[in-house]
């Protein structure tokens, strides 16, 4: 069961002359056990499209090795590869019906007529589209369209599938129901899945893992959880999450006893020096500038805290987002009740220690997560 | 659908008519020349009433061309035969040549394709008769001219750059991404080219194949050079009918009908495509 599914070695990608061209992907090493999902993450541009598309063979690979399954594929023609695709502009074959086109992967494997119209059948229904299946690509809408597109690629049996933004299309309703059924069927399966999304709920959801890039450069690569408590660095902690992290400039002082963060107009938050641990104080007494960090979720009102004055209210229905101009810039503050504060009132905030992420304030990298080191 | 007022109908139709009428008068015309005798043509003021006569036909297709100063032979089928025989295989070695690497233009970015593919495209801008005096005495070194061979050959400066130019952008119309869903799924670029690309672009590829006959149909100046009388086109075969004691229009006018006819009924034929054809592509390429 751990055997090695995919295993990116020292991969680089440039579109243009080696060297020269468009750097679109730098030095990527990543391995992916059997079984496993995983979410590539990023803006446009970050490079994830081109990891999947050199996976499957569409793209040659500048340096580097990939492997599927233990055998060295970077070389091979997409046929020999044996992956499974869905696309996200769908790209099914136009002269064929839904049925012919995700039941057209099956033909080159020789499977009986039956067989095929089984597997057909089990997958429209877990996609909600057997209504569809005689219909011809251009006379259904793009989210049907999608969803035959998906059914194609995890019809086959192969040692991968790669999806490119697989729900991009779908209604909401539906892609939160599409997404526990898929997890299941891949789970239940034991397939291995590459994800590709800039939608990082979906990433959430259904990924056992997530490689969070950007410029090109994987930033992290870890579960759900561990990038939202404990990012890897900068990027990743404002990019995931949502809303975004809070994130202020601050000056670090220390005396006996107290670490102090000192923040533009004069804000300064002090805290015992117990509240972090040792190897966290050294680390932080060593610069001069660092960068902090807080989810919205984690900060607290509180009458003894710094002061901020708010200047956006909004319930959501479920929860309420204040933004309050904190130190230059905007605090962001997330309750869960419905609140009346008015506009330009006066707020006291409190961070505490144990939510704090602290960056470096020139690579970015992360030094601690709340009391511990990162 | 949008709705429209019975006067503007009206005025539409008007309109229509009058660009019709304008476009087709000449042909409807010359349709009614070939069935006259030329003091019937000639005559002042020109009628449309006359005693219609099929001498003029049954002069081209004998060959024998009645004049006032004795009986000429012309060539006129044989004329018509090659180029029947020269647009047909030109356009087909264009279409075996050009469809590749239209496909080749449109999915593979390589050193100097751009270059390339302009290269050839600037075939067509250049006039002919630029490159004529040379190519006359290449022709004579490699023993080509005066023969089917060599006019395909130079044919392909008419043929092969229209298909390269449309077909690339019909190529370039279709999601590369089918092609690779087809690949995945098992099979080779060649098969992908077979199955996939070929259908999809078939209506610009048929397009630029009928325009690539038209063109080639149309062509004067490389057969009036390259050719002597048996080789020649009826473009070039026409001007037989221009003799010492006079100009014989009624059998032009015949010839013209009889000329046209081909190239007429193909493009009606597939006008669907055609349309379709070049609104899709050649606004692209």
């Amino acid at each position: 069961m751990n055997a090695t599914a995919l295993s990116i070695e020292n991969v680089d990608k440039f579109y243009g002359p080696v060297d020269h061209g468009v750097h679109a992907v730098k030095q990527l090493n990543m391995d992916v056990m059997k079984g496993e999902i995983i979410a590539l993450l990023g803006s446009s541009g970050c490079g994830k499209t081109s990891t999947l598309r050199m996976i499957a063979g569409f793209e040659p690979v500048s340096r580097g090795t990939i492997s599927v399954a233990g055998r060295q594929v970077q070389t091979l023609a997409p046929v020999r590869r044996n992956v499974a695709m869905a696309f996200e502009g769908y790209s099914l074959y136009p002269p064929l019906t839904v049925r012919e086109n995700i039941a057209f992967a099956l033909k080159a494997a020789k499977l009986s007529q039956n067989v095929v119209e089984e597997k057909v059948a089990s997958i429209a229904k877990l996609l909600e589209i057997e209504d569809i299946l005689g219909r011809y690509p251009s006379s259904i809408s793009g989210g049907q369209q999608q969803r035959a597109s998906l059914g194609r690629a995890l019809i086959r049996e192969a040692d991968l599938h790669l999806l490119d933004e697989p729900m991009g299309q779908l209604e909401p309703q539906l892609r939160a129901v599409l997404r526990g059924r898929i997890k299941h069927y891949i789970k239940e399966r034991g397939l291995t899945a590459i994800l590709v999304t800039h939608d990082q709920t979906e990433a959430n959801a259904l990924a056992d893992r997530i490689a969070v890039m950007e410029g090109g450069v994987l930033q992290q690569f870890d579960t759900p959880q561990m990038i939202k408590e404990r990012p890897a660095n900068l990027f990743t902690g404002t990019f995931v999450g949502e809303p975004p992290m809070n994130v202020f400039e601050a000056s670090v002082s220390g005396t006996e006893g107290r670490v102090a963060f000192g923040l533009e107009d004069g804000i300064r938050l002090e805290y015992p020096a117990a509240d972090f641990s040792h190897a966290v104080r050294d680390a932080l007494m060593k610069r001069k500038n660092v960068v902090l960090g807080i989810r919205p979720y984690s900060v607290r009102r509180s009458a003894d805290g710094v002061t901020g004055r708010v200047a956006v209210n909004q319930w959501l229905g479920d929860q309420t987002h204040i933004a309050a101009d904190f130190a230059g810039g905007t605090m962001v503050l997330v309750e869960h009740d419905r609140t009346n504060l008015e506009i330009g009132q006066p707020i006291g905030i409190r961070l505490d220690p144990g939510s704090l992420h602290v960056f470096d304030s020139e690579s970015g990298m992360a030094i601690s997560h709340g009391e511990e080191l990162a | 659908m949008e709705t429209t007022s019975p006067v503007e109908r009206l005025l539409r139709g008007v309109a229509l008519t009058l660009v019709v009428v304008f476009f087709m008068f000449p042909i409807v015309w010359i349709f009614l020349m070939s069935f006259q005798t030329n003091e019937t043509i000639l005559r002042i003021p020109p009628s449309v009433v006359f005693s219609p006569t099929l001498e003029n036909y049954a002069a081209l297709i004998t060959g024998k061309l009645q004049t006032a100063s004795g009986t000429l032979d012309i060539a006129f089928m044989r004329n018509l035969g090659n180029s029947v025989l020269l647009s047909v295989a030109s356009v087909a070695v264009a279409l075996l040549l050009g469809v590749p690497a239209a496909y080749a233009f449109a999915r593979h970015k390589f050193k100097g394709s751009e270059d390339i593919a302009f290269t050839l495209l600037s075939f067509r801008f250049a006039p002919p008769l630029l490159v004529l005096l040379p190519l006359t005495q290449y022709f004579q070194w490699l023993g080509l001219s005066n023969t089917y061979f060599g006019l395909i050959w130079i044919y392909q400066l008419i043929c092969l750059p229209l298909i390269l130019w449309i077909v690339r952008g019909y190529f370039e119309d279709i999601s590369a991404d089918v092609e690779y869903a087809y690949r995945i799924a098992g099979h080779s670029w060649f098969s992908t080219f077979r199955k996939i690309a070929l259908p999809l672009a078939g209506p610009g590829i048929a397009a630029a194949g009928l325009l690539a006959f038209i063109f080639a149909w149309n062509n004067f100046v490389f057969a009036l050079v390259l050719a002597s009388a048996d080789k020649q086109p009826v473009t070039v075969g026409a001007l037989a009918f221009v003799t010492a004691s006079g100009i014989q229009y009624g059998q032009i006018a015949a010839a013209i009908v009889l000329s046209i006819t081909p190239t007429l009924a193909l493009a009606l034929y597939a006008q669907r495509y055609l349309v379709e054809g070049l609104s899709l592509g050649a606004v692209k390429g």
